[in-house]
């Protein structure tokens, strides 16, 4: 890496502002390779085909199912009636429904929002100057916690809060602690944030592998510190991926239902995250229709959450 | 120019979708009952799928290796001596049961699936109301009414898997709930080795005994959400069926009647301030694996669970929470109902019982053939195999009961005791709905609030699955 | 060294020492469980036994999954990369009006179809395709379900590589295939490499889609197979559970080590010169 900075390093324009921003004006869209419209969409057609026969015709379908009264057995599989907006009347005048909501925005927020990107973020800042072994097994035990498919985590995380013999209970000397039942809104926040910080641990060690060093050495000799360099060098340079990193875990962290098998959404429905509300209106209720109402429903509420992620990034923007 | 293409082709699949959606009822096997009966009926060469929530090397994998290693290999070898060439395929499965569930539903609504399926009895009605299955004689016709294995069969038993007065499937086993306690704590609690309560205060005195031991929860009676169906299956309906109701009766739902009262009353001793069982248990993820790991190492005092707890959880060979001295220290008695006379039918004891059964898929091809293998696999011959392979199980037959259990004390006694007082919930497409209901006021008592509470409270949201127009007994 | 430079260094260390104590942690159930003779949920010095690895190994279906699992996260891998480096790049570099939130809205579809519900439909869908009991189905599937994800961050990437470079190949007469070959994945790697690795992740341990769409056991993937691992009665077999969770995890972690060395996020700089 101690090569000579070229002069095409860095973007006369600076780096390109991205992020989900529809309609802007942009620099990036000169078309340096030589595409045309019409290799262009030659090159996004495989794609657009298998979503489309994939994911948009079973989605649209899952949403007109949504304004049924179907279920998957019963009198209501063999015929079922279309019932207009009545699912979405239901759900939202559903007690549980709100308070569900509530605690998934509580949910998105802490363990997501602020836990995931923040640790994610201090992770893939802090390994980039550890020692390689050091920083493989920090990154593996990381992904560990990722990979490690819910069933199995769920078990780790009783083994972990039990409130007879606990690892933490142990630890800490709180023997009978019940974590789960006296703090269960916590628990699965903390829970969360270990299981999927990952991703965001990723994203943003790809984000700042793209930042150009030659920036890095600028900000160095010119003495900047720790937080003048992530202000000047690296926020501008990843705000897309900030707010990509937003985006998606927001949108995950709304359908999560791990914590299903940690809580069972209990005690008395108060770690009830709408990934749980679904699963149980769904399925042990078995009221399909309505679980895609809820789909949709959930999909309006990311939209509105979205659209003020892109008012504050744009905000920002100098 | 892509995007308009994009928005055109979204704009069609759309179209399809809701065309597909729409016209998906009409095509896909509503309410069809069965074809012609003799369809293929002297076909020489036949392939059968024989579907169940069984694998080899996990879940049921006895029941899956029954059907390997004897049911396909003596039925091909029979057909095979009348000149017929049977190919049998086994799909195994072996998931959570309402993933089961949900695969099967998707198979049966989109006309595909194995022949003979294996299904939980409580899911009959549902299948049925969806048109998935069809009653026996619509598949098979007269054969059906003629074979010579129905009258081993009790007719409580038959009707796990009956509705609506028709027999949609032959049931595959059932079982029965009982209480198990530990002898060693009974001993240290100065209670009979041979304890068997006749009251529901007699369970709670002894539990008031137990408690005078140290690190012992008297009582495990499931209650709460997490523990679902075995909440109202190994809890609240025998304990119900204990003040001579039942969950459903004469075509109308139970409501806040005085028997849902006491046995909510119950739950209020048990989980109240004596604390006889332990609450916090009830509202954990895992509670009921937990309380199986407790009773396992002597930590709890008394249990509701049916044959299963002693044959797949305690079992020392193969349990998931073995008890090595099982067969030493291991008590069981049966419930006893509210006070002697006052259960079901004036009968002292009662009990609960579930079963399983297999039904033949409306859309198979070979009518004959799949009904002739799904006796074949209800024979006194296979039941027989089947304990040979797999361990003692009460069968649904009662020829093959009275041999074949009596090596296993406990599965003897379920199936002499019993099942003569047993009791089935309603297989209703409605239940699991209620079941949860039950299940929510049950919550509610070992959390604190009062059984007339909990019931008014239950009533209401009774009134809110099966509404309010008289189908509601109070 | 300066003393600040120092602090720095031990506050570092002291830093990734925690987050590897509170992600490790819950990970000690793994160490312990598989090598109990009757694990509960609880950390233990084991009962030492190796008996539940020749269980697992002599499993009919246990081994075998984990080659489906292999095979269908490769599939998907695969084409999810080809295809949303393709669409990516293309969406990166030519204007069209509308298509950030055409993404977006994609994206918020392929939440739908993560669900129970889209179940059904995607079900009927593959039965009048003739995809069930195909592992391509299952590839499909999922393919479509990531790709609107994979695009949406692949573009970002795409938006802050330069595009001196591909001026001047397409100077020298380079064709766009070319181009996107030989000049933007190499810029790109990072980007390539996280989408690669998340990929894998969703596919390991998705449960629902294979389990729906294939019919034998010898074509499940391990995430159908682990929950075979139960009881009639729903109870887990923690023995087998705990000891396959482990074999589980080891292909992942292999191939992260491996795509991290290979392409790694360790570029200083996604642009090599």
């Amino acid at each position: 890496m101690t090569t000579v900075p070229s002069p095409t390093d860095v973007d006369p324009a600076g780096p390109a502002p991205t992020g989900a921003g529809a309609g802007r004006a942009r620099i990036d869209d000169g078309d340096a390779a030589g595409l045309g419209r019409w290799r262009a969409t030659g090159f996004v057609a495989p794609a657009l085909l298998v979503v489309a026969v994939f994911l948009v015709f079973p989605a649209i379908w899952t949403l007109y199912l949504g304004l049924t009264n179907w279920r998957l057995t019963g009198l209501a599989a063999a015929e079922p009636e279309f019932v207009g907006t009545e699912n979405y009347t239901d759900a939202l005048s559903d007690p549980a429904f709100r308070n569900s909501l509530l605690l998934t925005l509580a949910f998105v927020f802490f363990s997501a929002i602020v836990g995931q990107s923040i640790l994610g973020f201090a992770l893939a800042w802090t390994a980039r100057r550890l020692r390689p072994a050091v920083r493989s097994v920090l990154e593996t035990v990381v992904l560990l916690a990722w990979i490690i498919p819910a069933s199995v985590v769920a078990f780790l995380w009783l083994a972990l809060l039990d409130r007879r013999e606990g690892t933490l209970n142990a630890l800490l000397g709180t023997d009978g602690t019940a974590w789960l039942l006296e703090y269960p809104m916590q628990s699965i926040i903390v829970f969360n944030i270990w299981n999927g910080t990952a991703f965001s641990m990723l994203l943003f060690s790809s984000a700042l592998a793209s930042v150009p060093p030659s920036q890095f050495e600028t900000a160095r000799m010119a003495g900047a510190g720790t937080f003048a360099t992530l202000r000047d060098v690296v926020l501008p340079n990843i705000r897309g991926h900030i707010l990509t990193n937003t985006l998606l875990i927001t949108l995950w962290t709304f359908n999560v239902f791990a914590p299903y098998l940690i809580t069972a959404g209990g005690p008395q429905g108060r770690t009830e995250i709408l990934g749980i509300y679904i699963y149980r209106v769904a399925l042990r209720d078995g009221a399909l229709g309505e679980g895609a109402a809820l789909s949709l429903i959930m999909i309006i509420i990311n939209l509105i959450v979205a659209s003020v992620y892109l008012r504050l990034l744009r905000e920002r923007r100098p | 120019m892509r995007l308009n293409t994009g928005l055109g082709a979204t704009a069609g699949l759309l179209a399809t979708a809701l065309v597909l959606a729409a016209c998906g009822s009409d095509d896909d096997g509503g309410g069809s009952a069965g074809g012609d009966p003799s369809q293929n009926a002297d076909a020489t060469e036949v392939t059968l799928t024989i579907t169940d929530n069984a694998i080899a090397g996990g879940k049921n994998s006895e029941g899956a290796a029954w059907i390997t290693d004897y049911v396909i290999p003596e039925f091909t070898a029979m057909q095979e001596a009348k000149g017929v060439d049977v190919t049998i395929e086994f799909e195994e499965n072996g998931v959570d049961d309402e993933d089961y569930k949900t695969k099967i539903a998707l198979d049966l609504q989109s006309g595909a699936g194995g022949d003979i399926i294996s299904i939980d009895g409580i899911w009959t009605g549902e299948f049925a109301e969806a048109g998935y299955i069809a009653p026996l004689t619509d598949i098979a016709g007269d054969a059906v009414e003629e074979w010579d294995g129905w009258e081993q069969i009790p007719e409580a038993v038959q009707q796990a898997m009956t509705f609506d007065d028709q027999a949609y499937g032959i049931p595959v086993g059932t079982d029965g709930r009982v209480i198990y306690f530990n002898k060693e704590l009974f001993a240290q609690a100065g209670l009979p080795e041979d304890w068997q309560p006749t009251s529901w205060e007699e369970i709670l005195e002894a539990a008031r005994a137990l408690k005078q031991l140290d690190g012992v929860t008297p009582l495990q009676v499931n209650a709460g959400v997490p523990m679902g169906e075995a909440t109202t299956m190994q809890g609240f309906l025998p304990l119900l069926a204990g003040t001579g109701e039942q969950i459903w009766a004469d075509d109308t739902w139970t409501g806040a009647t005085d028997g849902v009262t006491e046995v909510l009353d119950f739950y209020g001793q048990v989980y109240g301030e004596e604390e006889l069982g332990d609450p916090l248990l009830q509202q954990e993820a895992q509670g009921r694996d937990t309380s199986f790991q407790l009773f396992a190492s002597g930590q709890v005092g008394m249990l509701i669970e049916g044959d299963y707890f002693w044959r797949s959880v305690i079992n020392p060979d193969e349990g998931i929470a073995p008890m090595a001295n099982r067969d030493e220290v291991v008590g069981w008695a049966k419930i006893p109902a509210r006070e002697p006379g006052a259960g079901l039918n004036g009968q002292d004891f009662v009990s609960m019982s579930g079963g399983t059964g297999r039904v033949i898929n409306p859309n198979t091809e070979f009518p004959q053939q799949a009904w002739e293998l799904l006796t074949f696999m209800n024979s006194p011959e296979a039941f027989e195999a089947m304990i040979s392979i797999g361990g003692a199980r009460i069968t649904p037959r009662d020829d093959v009961n009275a041999e074949a259990l009596a090596g296993d004390p406990l599965m003897s006694f379920i199936a002499e005791e019993v099942l003569p007082i047993t009791a089935y919930r309603p297989a209703l497409a409605l239940y699991p709905q209620v079941s949860v209901a039950l299940q929510n006021a049950t919550a509610a008592v070992a959390s604190g609030t009062s059984a007339e509470d909990a019931a008014t409270a239950y009533q209401s949201e009774l009134e809110g699955i099966v509404g309010d127009d008289g189908s509601i007994a109070d | 060294m300066t003393v600040r430079a120092a602090l720095g260094v031990v506050g570092r260390y002291v830093f990734a020492g925690f987050v590897f104590v509170f992600f490790a942690l819950p990970l000690l159930w793994l160490l312990s469980a598989p090598f109990d003779t009757a694990p509960s949920v609880q950390v233990s010095l084991p009962d030492f036994t190796l008996e539940n690895f020749r269980t697992l190994w002599d499993n009919p279906y246990a081994m075998r999954s984990l080659g489906n699992s292999v095979l269908i996260a490769a599939g998907t891998m695969a084409i999810t990369l080809v295809l949303a480096a393709l669409a990516s790049y293309a969406l990166s570099r030519v204007r069209i009006p509308g298509r950030d939130t055409l993404l977006y809205l994609l994206l918020l579809l392929s939440s739908i179809v993560t669900g129970t519900a889209a179940m059904v439909p995607t079900f009927l869908l593959m039965t009048e395709l003739g995809l069930i009991d195909r592992q391509l189905g299952v590839v499909l599937v999922l393919t479509g379900g990531l790709l609107p994800t994979a695009i949406f961050i692949l573009k970002d990437f795409m938006d802050s590589t330069p595009r001196s470079y591909e001026e001047s190949a397409r100077v020298f007469g380079a064709s766009s295939l070319q181009i996107l070959r030989h000049v933007v994945v190499p810029i790109a790697r990072p980007g390539l490499a996280t989408i690669a690795v998340w990929a894998v992740v969703q596919v390991w341990g998705n449960f629902l889609v294979p389990f729906i769409l294939l019919r034998s056991p010898d074509r499940q993937p391990a995430a159908v197979v682990m929950f075979t691992f139960y009881t009639e009665g729903g109870q887990p077999n923690l023995a087998l559970i705990s000891t396959f969770s482990l074999l589980f995890s080891i292909p992942v972690v292999l191939m992260y080590l491996f795509v991290n060395r290979r392409y790694g996020f360790r570029f200083h700089g996604g642009i090599k010169r």
